[in-house]
């Protein structure tokens, strides 16, 4: 199995997200993670999703989320084009040597109390992963991530992408109905 | 705003600016709103005695016209009653459109009384579906639901209303377009897959047409008729597509399948390409498909993208509307395949293995004698709409098929009770046709409260009862694969109900029959009946079964002529 980055433009309507998690469970589509938010038109929703499948499982991913009619179009983001990164806020019992394992990772402080600190780091999945494996021996009281978001690298946009929006008359509306 | 309109009255607009003309339906407390302009409506509404019957004869009304049926239901058990017929029409690509009512939008998710979150329930099953809390949106979403399920690849959508929504007023504003971001109905087919196909035709020694259902919905048996004709190649017709090509027609196999014939199981297994055609490559087709076709390269052309590789790879997939592709395709065909020794082959499988059977020992009535008999004197001018089990397949393997649209039946969700309301419906949709329901006696039993409705409608269909007093198929399964033990199988119907008793009940003429010498003239007698509904209570033998079978799970290769006979494949040259 191999992990795929979809970017998925929706109607940002109610329902959707239900729509999109009934398909992956219907259909037996392994999430790995989902994260959801507004775009720069306030008519469309993204989600990015990344999927763990093999390539012809790939092909029915996008297949059947196109068919969902409030999907207006689903792209995979490869990673050598694209910028992808979580967020991870981590808790973990305070420690001097904190600060210096933490800087190597580009990540930071962002609350500190008596007995613990919450560090917050963006990065990739893996090195995000690496980062929590080292902060274990601290005690990592809670942690918690965004899931993936990705944008492909260039001028271009998902929506320069999208076909143009059929328009259909209903002064046939009877007719063609067959 | 002189010119307001309550939600229910632009609803009941709405359904006639999309050309409505007949709707199947059952009011309740939710749904009441709409329910006082359609009694004034030109709209004919028909009103069931089981929202399930108003769905499976929105069906049977969609695959006889073409045209979407329509369903209406209040909220809560009206609405869960719809969700079978909407899981079958989902499965059978029908395009139907279904009404619910949805209690007041303050009170939705706060369990309010007949609430049920049927757009949550349906979405696995509808093409689309909506839930509409503002009145100026009805016009909108109506119209979107006709056009979302009658284009592209068919299919049901629940359009659900809540209350307070039919209740408030409106400006009644029938949409100029429709404009969804998210739905595209394919364009004409690329040209060089046509041209790809037309090679892979021209190269090909042993081709066999693969048709689906998806031929009768892009309404293109004449194109397919032509095509086939002008490549000279084999036709096999699943189970959905039945009628799409003449069954009497020279190049016609039969149904693959299951319970398909030797010689088209036969064809596909020998196949070196497979033209596909508006069908899947769904599991009661291929058998266990790692061994299904194995040297077959296949043209797979749908109009949904998401069955073109689905199941079975493909070697040149066309997106698009059958009837453009099968005519972009009939002048690129320059080259005949040279399929002499094909024909050669396969014409002898035919004569040697035709679906046939045998009459039971004891005298007592053939089951399939029945429904070829119903078949031979009707004629293929009737609609024949089978239940689900023995009697249907029966009904597939000796009725003679030569139209599309004269066989209905409830193919991949396989509902039992789906023929009577499939069946009331597509005598609506096609009232000077002879409309008869092929069902068995347990499937019967599920919906024949609709023959009420039926009879005072004045929707006479005829419905021949294939009474084996048990659930058949199942039984077949357990005489083959569970040692006889007959756990929960036995109906006892020729003792209870009294099926002639029980049709007089309902206001039809109840008609029985269990003499082999009595079968023509009690069919005549039934076809002599135009003004009420007739029944027939066909008292079979019980053991008789469903041959030819390939057994869930196994290979094409090895089908079953009878029980224990495997065809003789030395005498065969593929």
């Amino acid at each position: 199995m191999a992990k795929h980055t979809l970017a998925v433009l929706v109607d940002n309507s109610s329902g959707v997200l239900a729509r999109v998690a009934s398909l992956f469970a219907r259909r037996a589509f392994n999430i790995d993670s989902l994260a959801v938010g507004p775009t720069e038109d306030p008519t469309i929703s993204r989600m990015t999703i990344v999927v763990n499948v093999e390539g012809h499982a790939l092909e029915q991913v996008i297949r059947q989320l196109d068919k969902l009619i409030n999907v207006i179009h689903v792209s995979e983001i490869k990673p050598v084009k694209s910028t992808q990164a979580e967020l991870v806020l981590v808790k973990v019992k305070t420690n001097p040597r904190i600060e210096s394992i933490i800087s190597k990772f580009g990540a930071k402080i962002v609350d500190q109390s008596d007995n613990a600190v919450i560090i917050e780091s963006t990065n990739s999945v893996s090195l995000n992963e690496e980062l929590l494996a080292s902060l274990k021996e601290f005690g990592v009281i809670e942690f918690v991530q965004s899931g993936v978001v990705a944008l492909s690298h260039g001028s271009g946009s998902l929506a320069d992408q999208t076909l143009d929006i059929q328009s259909i008359s209903t002064d046939r509306q009877a007719d063609y109905q067959n | 705003m002189s010119n307001q309109i309550t939600g229910a009255q632009s609803l009941v607009k709405s359904l006639e600016a999309a050309g409505v003309d007949v709707m199947f339906g059952l009011p309740g407390g939710a749904i009441l709103p709409a329910y006082d302009p359609i009694y004034d409506s030109k709209i004919r509404h028909i009103l069931v005695r089981h929202e399930q019957g108003a769905g499976h004869a929105a069906e049977g009304y969609a695959q006889v016209t073409g045209r979407a049926g329509v369903c209406i239901a209040t909220s809560g058990p009206g609405a869960t009653n719809l969700v079978t017929p909407l899981a079958d029409a989902a499965m059978d690509s029908v395009p139907v459109v279904a009404i619910t009512g949805q209690v007041p939008g303050p009170a939705i998710g706060t369990d309010a009384f007949q609430e049920a979150d049927i757009r949550g329930i349906t979405m696995p099953f509808t093409k689309h579906n909506f839930l509409v809390t503002d009145a100026d949106e009805i016009p909108n979403a109506v119209a979107q639901a006709f056009h979302i399920a009658t284009t592209g690849r068919p299919g049901p959508v629940l359009v659900d209303i809540a209350k307070d929504a039919l209740q408030k007023m409106t400006d009644f504003k029938w949409p100029k377009e429709i404009k969804l971001a998210g739905y595209r109905i394919p364009g004409e087919p690329a040209a060089q897959s046509i041209a790809d196909a037309a090679q892979l035709i021209a190269e090909s020694k042993k081709p066999v047409f693969y048709i689906g259902g998806g031929l009768i919905k892009a309404n293109a048996s004449a194109e397919l008729k032509e095509l086939v004709e002008k490549v000279g190649a084999p036709v096999v017709t699943t189970l959905m597509a039945l009628g799409a090509f003449p069954d009497s027609h020279r190049q016609h196999l039969g149904m693959p399948g299951m319970h398909g014939s030797v010689s088209a199981v036969t064809a596909l297994q020998k196949a070196d390409l497979l033209i596909t055609l508006g069908a899947r490559f769904d599991d009661r087709v291929t058998g266990k498909l790692s061994s299904f076709a194995p040297k077959a390269r296949v043209i797979h052309v749908d109009i949904d993208p998401a069955e073109i590789g689905k199941n079975r790879s493909v070697d040149v997939p066309i997106n698009g509307d059958l009837k453009a592709v099968i005519k972009a395709l009939i002048p690129a065909i320059k080259q005949k395949p040279d399929t002499a020794a094909w024909w050669n082959a396969l014409d002898k499988l035919k004569a040697t293995y035709p679906v046939g059977y045998d009459k039971p020992a004891d005298g007592s009535l053939a089951p399939q004698y029945v429904i070829e008999r119903i078949g031979q004197i009707s004629g293929s001018d009737s609609i024949y709409v089978a239940g689900v089990g023995q009697h249907q397949m029966w009904a597939s393997q000796f009725i003679n098929y030569e139209k599309p649209r004269t066989w209905l039946n409830s193919g991949g969700a396989g509902t039992m009770g789906y023929a009577v309301p499939a069946a009331m419906g597509a005598k609506v949709g096609a009232p000077d046709t002879t409309v008869w329901a092929i069902d068995g006696d347990g499937c019967f039993q599920m919906t024949n409260q609709e023959l009420v409705t039926c009879a005072l409608n004045n929707i006479p269909i005829k419905v021949a009862i294939i009474n084996n007093e048990s659930l058949g198929m199942v039984r077949q399964w357990q005489t083959l694969f569970y040692k006889g033990r007959y756990s929960n199988t036995d109906l006892n119907s020729k003792i209870v109900p009294d099926f002639v008793k029980l049709s007089d009940a309902m206001g039809c003429v109840g008609l029985r029959c269990e003499d082999p010498s009595d079968v023509d003239a009690t069919i005549e007698k039934a076809m002599s009946i135009d003004d009420q509904p007739v029944v027939i209570d066909f008292r079979v033998n019980r053991d008789s079964m469903v041959w030819p079978m390939v057994a869930a799970g196994t290979s094409n290769d090895d089908i079953m002529v009878a029980r224990e006979t495997a065809p003789d494949w030395d005498s065969q040259e593929l």
